[in-house]
């Protein structure tokens, strides 16, 4: 079937809210590297921009039915990196998230969210409106396998941003309340396990974040310094590239996993909740995209986007406010590094493609 | 849209955006209190933070001896950094940090101003080894005067009043005119380097490699995160080949006379003991010596910053004789040579004087043993007018005259051996035959050091080995250490054993009655050599000088094996104006004797050690009675102790306690974080008061305790008898 496709489909005000965000960010990540060892990488982010911009118009050509289809291959595909990843990774700053292949480094964690939002949009999509037991079994197994993968790295981080995928999509298949309960219930009985099974520095920083005063040279030291940051912004903030926590090297990575905290010690309350109400606005009008989506398959695959994004603001912004453990998960579309701008243009581009084709059957 | 289902549950999607309203209410909410409530709060915390950038400075490697006994060592002392990038008006304070630190305002303003091209995270250095209540004086005002920090350093501890000047060298500082020169090169301004002896020689081994702390901390000085934390590498101690017991005669032997003495062991190369008199106190080189002071040094006649052993140059005198004896018998012309001395000989129409003829006598007929061991000039003239200077300067070669011998120091000289070849080459005139006379007996042309000189002697009563001299022991050297020199060289010269037995006899004649030096004789020891008188000046400008002349009085030389051959230790004395050989030769008599009573009283240990009755020792023992007056005072005796087990021997070199300087508390020491230093209720322990030198067997006894504590001045134990 032949689709008709027009640009005037495409969301140019979703388009736009994003690039305002790319844009404080790439001003952010310019403050905070300047005078460091880092400093020039905002040109690098800017041209990741341009290539995840790129990426989005061409994904947004293709039909995401023909992509749903061979969701199987993807996955088994996405499956297949992350054992090379255990076999044949290299270590860094402890863990084995990369490969290398020539020149380039491959972190194929990144790329597995996006084929697990369309796995679980197509498994979904093809169920009844009901939620079985059995569903839940199956949807679990299905982000649990690669899940269970990274955390075997370790990556706890990356691990924990699968997790709302797969709520989303018991959520909105209509999982009941009471299978709901007894999941909470199970986790509750399983923490302690869990607990034993993590890492010493991983259990420290999920407590430390509650008292960090406790431990102020190590774990607690990060979100001391984050809330000091953050706080002495003040209302007005301190200005663009004036901010002393931040240009004196006392914020730890401002301009990867703190790069919120930065914002808000150069721009302030205001300039912080400015940030925040863009986020929001964009969640709000992807979930608008989900609403006129053409099937069902395609609103899944935008609420799994809008699941994903949401929990990284949640828990991005948390960190940076105290409300959050230190975790290394960044904020999309504003903390420096290729892999997740990539990944969100490209889910981007996702969104776009099946928003384009609302008005076809 | 007609026949569409409902895709999604709307119900649910609109639960999601309520969910999402809520968390960002919650984020909201957190920014609000962090900004908003509690802005002031986080501002103050935010004006608090401070970077510290401290460096930790690598302590240097000891230097010990051959027996494991410290030399050299360092003790910790603080001191003051300015740290400049602390938003301080520096100005406003400087005078109140000149006043508690004494020094001058204005000196304090000139360096700050000196130092504002450096980037702001380097201190400057105010003060080193700075007094106990300068320390308080910074720690009292911790508060007000936060750019002030300490830092503990380890400075240079030598022995006292220059003993192993020579050989141990001095520290400094790099200084930036410095860099230009390629061996200073690699180095930063400011690091400590060795500036000469074996601190130079063994920089790379000695030198450690400073690490750094960058730390946070609030505006009380408290630590409260680090940054970073890169680790100092300390510098790897060094082992000499130098025997203190042996130094220590041979600095006795010279009895504050001007000249050198150098001992080595010829089967190996190994030094024993090296001295250079006058020499300096690296101790004052150690804080920063004054431009008055180095002047001083640098033009006192007596030439104290020379190490005369390996780098005085002058005329071998009789010495000499040896080198000729072993040219002469190898060439087959001195077994049959006989020369009526008669007081002197004519060559070429100028008469050339023999030694004796200023007793108005003369040595009647000589042969080559006698002429060894009267030292007749008459004869080595006419050897050396047989030879020609062409195979003299052959065997000369053969037996590294005119070469550097490679030791293991710095800025050796090489001396000069004659020659045709290098006559045309250094003057541009031919060698006239006339010259060669003056060789044989060590004047003209030839001169050595006094470490050629040892080894050239030590080869020759070895049976022709010649080794390469060297103050460390090659084995502990590193993997990757440059060596310049293979340390166990051995090169063998041809020497015929007729010829050998011939010299080395004739050698232990010289210390005989019949010999030159009688007086130097050592009674049950087998002790040889060979006098030398070396004249500064010719005899002719001596007559034209008149009076003046007598000034130039001659050299001393000495050089004495034992046993004869094969010996085990062979010494060099060289005594500048010491006119005659035997002085020098009774100098070298009391380094042997020191050398083989300490030998034999290893021997008697061992063999009293299979248990029995009464353990008596024999024990020889050079030591300082610790009277402060009279520092060069040294005393020897040889005693009977019962060997209960309470004779200390030499531990250190003498002087290096470390009474003068004050120690820290212990707890200071150990620690680099300043939190104790933070708490004003921390009380700076007043500095121990120094230590007694004079101290009874059992006090000395506990104070024997590793390289920490003074130990006790160079004594074995109390005298039990006066010698």
């Amino acid at each position: 079937m032949s689709r008709y496709i027009s640009y005037r489909d495409f969301d140019w005000v979703l388009l736009v809210l994003v690039l305002t965000i790319c844009a404080l960010g790439v001003v952010e990540i310019y403050s905070a590297t300047l005078s460091t060892k880092f400093m020039g990488v905002h040109i690098k982010q800017v041209y990741w921009i341009l290539a995840g911009v790129g990426l989005m118009f061409i994904v947004s050509l293709l039909n995401y039915s023909a992509l749903l289809e061979r969701v199987p291959l993807l996955y088994l595909v996405s499956i297949a990196s992350l054992v090379a990843v255990e076999v044949f990774g290299k270590k860094y700053l402890g863990a084995r998230r990369w490969v290398q292949i020539g020149s380039f480094h491959f972190q194929p964690s990144e790329w597995v969210k996006l084929v697990l939002i369309l796995a679980m949009a197509k498994y979904f999509a093809d169920s009844k409106p009901e939620c079985t037991a059995q569903d839940i079994v199956k949807a679990g197994a299905l982000v649990g396998v690669p899940m269970f993968m990274v955390l075997a790295q370790p990556d706890l981080g990356t691990a924990l941003t699968y997790l709302p995928i797969a709520i989303m999509g018991l959520f909105l298949g209509g999982m009941k309340a009471k299978h709901a309960l007894v999941i909470v219930l199970l986790a509750a009985l399983l923490a302690p396990v869990g607990w034993h099974v993590l890492k010493p520095y991983q259990r420290d920083r999920l407590t430390s974040f509650m008292e960090p005063e406790a431990d102020p040279q190590r774990h607690g030291y990060q979100v001391i310094q984050s809330l000091v940051a953050v706080g002495s912004g003040g209302i007005f903030g301190k200005g663009t590239a004036h901010g002393s926590q931040t240009q004196g090297q006392f914020l730890p990575v401002p301009h990867t996993d703190f790069i919120f905290a930065a914002f808000a010690e150069e721009h302030g309350f205001l300039g912080a909740m400015g940030l925040l109400l863009l986020y929001f606005i964009v969640l709000m009008r992807l979930i608008q995209n989900a609403q006129t989506a053409p099937d069902r398959a395609g609103a899944f695959v935008v609420m799994g986007v809008v699941a994903v994004l949401a929990f990284h603001v949640l828990i991005n912004v948390g960190m940076a406010v105290g409300f959050m453990p230190v975790t290394g998960i960044p904020l999309p579309l504003m903390s420096y590094g290729g892999s997740s701008v990539l990944f969100m243009f490209l889910a981007l581009g996702i969104v776009m493609n099946i928003r384009m084709r609302r008005f076809v059957n | 849209m007609f026949g569409r289902e409902e895709k999604v549950s709307q119900l649910r999607l609109t639960a999601v955006q309520y969910v999402l309203l809520g968390i960002f209410l919650v984020l909201a909410f957190g920014l609000w209190r962090l900004q908003v409530a509690r802005s002031d709060y986080y501002t103050t915390l935010a004006e608090q933070n401070r970077i510290k950038q401290v460096p930790m400075l690598a302590p240097r490697g000891k230097i010990l001896d051959r027996e494991g006994r410290i030399i050299v060592d360092n003790y910790p002392s603080f001191s003051v950094l300015l740290l400049r990038d602390q938003n301080r008006n520096l100005d406003v304070d400087a005078d109140k940090i000149a006043s508690g630190l004494h020094i001058p305002p204005d000196e304090l303003r000139a360096r700050l101003k000196r130092m504002a091209a450096v980037p702001g995270y380097q201190p400057l250095f105010l003060k080193d080894d700075i007094t106990p209540d300068e320390l308080a004086f910074i720690e009292s005002h911790r508060a007000d005067l936060p750019e002030l920090d300490i830092i503990t350093v380890h400075r240079r501890l030598y022995p006292k009043n220059g003993f192993m000047a020579h050989i141990i060298g001095y520290v400094g500082q790099v200084s930036e005119d410095m860099l230009t020169q390629p061996q200073w090169e690699l180095y930063n301004p400011g690091d400590i380097v060795g500036m000469s002896g074996v601190e130079q020689y063994y920089n790379d081994i000695l030198m450690g490699k400073n690490g750094s702390r960058q730390v946070l901390v609030n505006s009380r000085g408290k630590e409260v995160g680090t940054l970073s934390d890169v680790q100092a590498i300390p510098g790897k101690q060094l082992k000499l080949t130098i025997d203190l017991d042996l130094q220590i005669a041979a600095e006795e032997a010279l009895e504050g006379r001007p000249g050198a003495v150098v001992a080595m062991d010829p089967r190996n190369g190994e030094i024993l003991a090296m001295v250079s008199r006058p020499a300096f106190d690296p101790n004052e080189f150690a804080v920063r010596i004054t431009r008055d002071e180095w002047n001083q040094l640098m033009t006192d006649p007596g030439k104290p910053l020379l190490n005369k052993a390996i780098q005085a140059q002058l005329a071998p005198g009789s010495v000499f004789k040896v080198i000729m004896a072993t040219a002469g018998l190898q060439e087959g012309i001195a077994q049959d040579l006989v020369v009526n001395c008669g007081g002197g000989k004519t060559f070429y129409g100028r008469f050339f004087k023999c030694w004796i003829a200023s007793n108005h006598t003369t040595h009647g007929s000589v042969n080559i043993s006698k002429a060894i061991y009267q030292s007749c000039d008459s004869y080595f003239y006419t050897l050396a007018e047989k030879l020609g200077i062409g195979r003299i300067a052959k065997y000369a070669t053969m037996l590294g005259l005119g070469q550097k011998t490679g030791v293991d120091l710095p800025q050796e000289v090489s001396g000069v051996m004659p020659s045709e070849e290098w006559k045309i080459k250094n003057f541009k005139q031919k060698w006239y035959a006339g010259e060669t006379i003056s060789v044989g007996i060590g004047q003209g042309a030839v001169t050595t050091t006094p470490i050629q000189l040892m080894r050239a002697v030590g080869a020759i009563t070895s049976g022709g080995v010649l080794v390469r001299p060297h103050v460390a022991f090659p084995d502990q050297f590193p993997p990757g250490f440059k060596q310049v020199a293979n340390y166990t060289d051995r090169v063998q010269i041809p020497l015929d054993e007729d010829n050998w037995m011939l010299i080395t006899d004739a050698l232990a004649q010289v210390v005989s009655p019949v010999g030159t030096a009688p007086s130097a004789a050592l009674k049950g020891i087998d002790f040889a050599g060979k006098t030398g008188s070396a004249q500064t000046i010719s005899n002719d400008l001596k007559k034209r000088l008149g009076a003046e002349g007598k000034h130039f009085k001659d050299n001393g030389w000495f050089v004495g094996v034992t046993p004869r051959r094969n010996p085990e230790i062979v010494v060099a004395v060289l005594l500048e104006e010491g006119e005659h050989g035997y002085y020098a030769a009774r100098a070298t008599a009391q380094v042997i004797k020191a050398y083989v009573e300490k030998q034999r009283n290893l021997q008697t240990q061992v063999a009293k050690a299979s248990g029995q009755a009464s353990k008596q020792a024999e024990v020889a023992a050079v030591w300082h009675d610790g009277d402060t007056k009279q520092p060069d005072k040294m005393q020897a005796g040889r005693f009977t102790v019962t060997a209960d087990g309470k004779t200390k021997p030499v531990t250190t070199a003498p002087g290096l306690d470390q009474s003068d300087h004050p120690k820290p508390a212990a707890d200071l020491e150990a620690t680099e974080s300043h939190d104790e230093m933070a708490h004003p209720e921390n009380q700076i322990p007043a500095p121990e008061p120094p230590k007694p030198p004079n101290l009874k067997p059992e006090e000395q006894q506990n104070q024997e305790k590793p390289d920490v504590k003074p130990p006790a001045p160079a004594a074995a134990v109390a005298p039990t008898r006066q010698p």
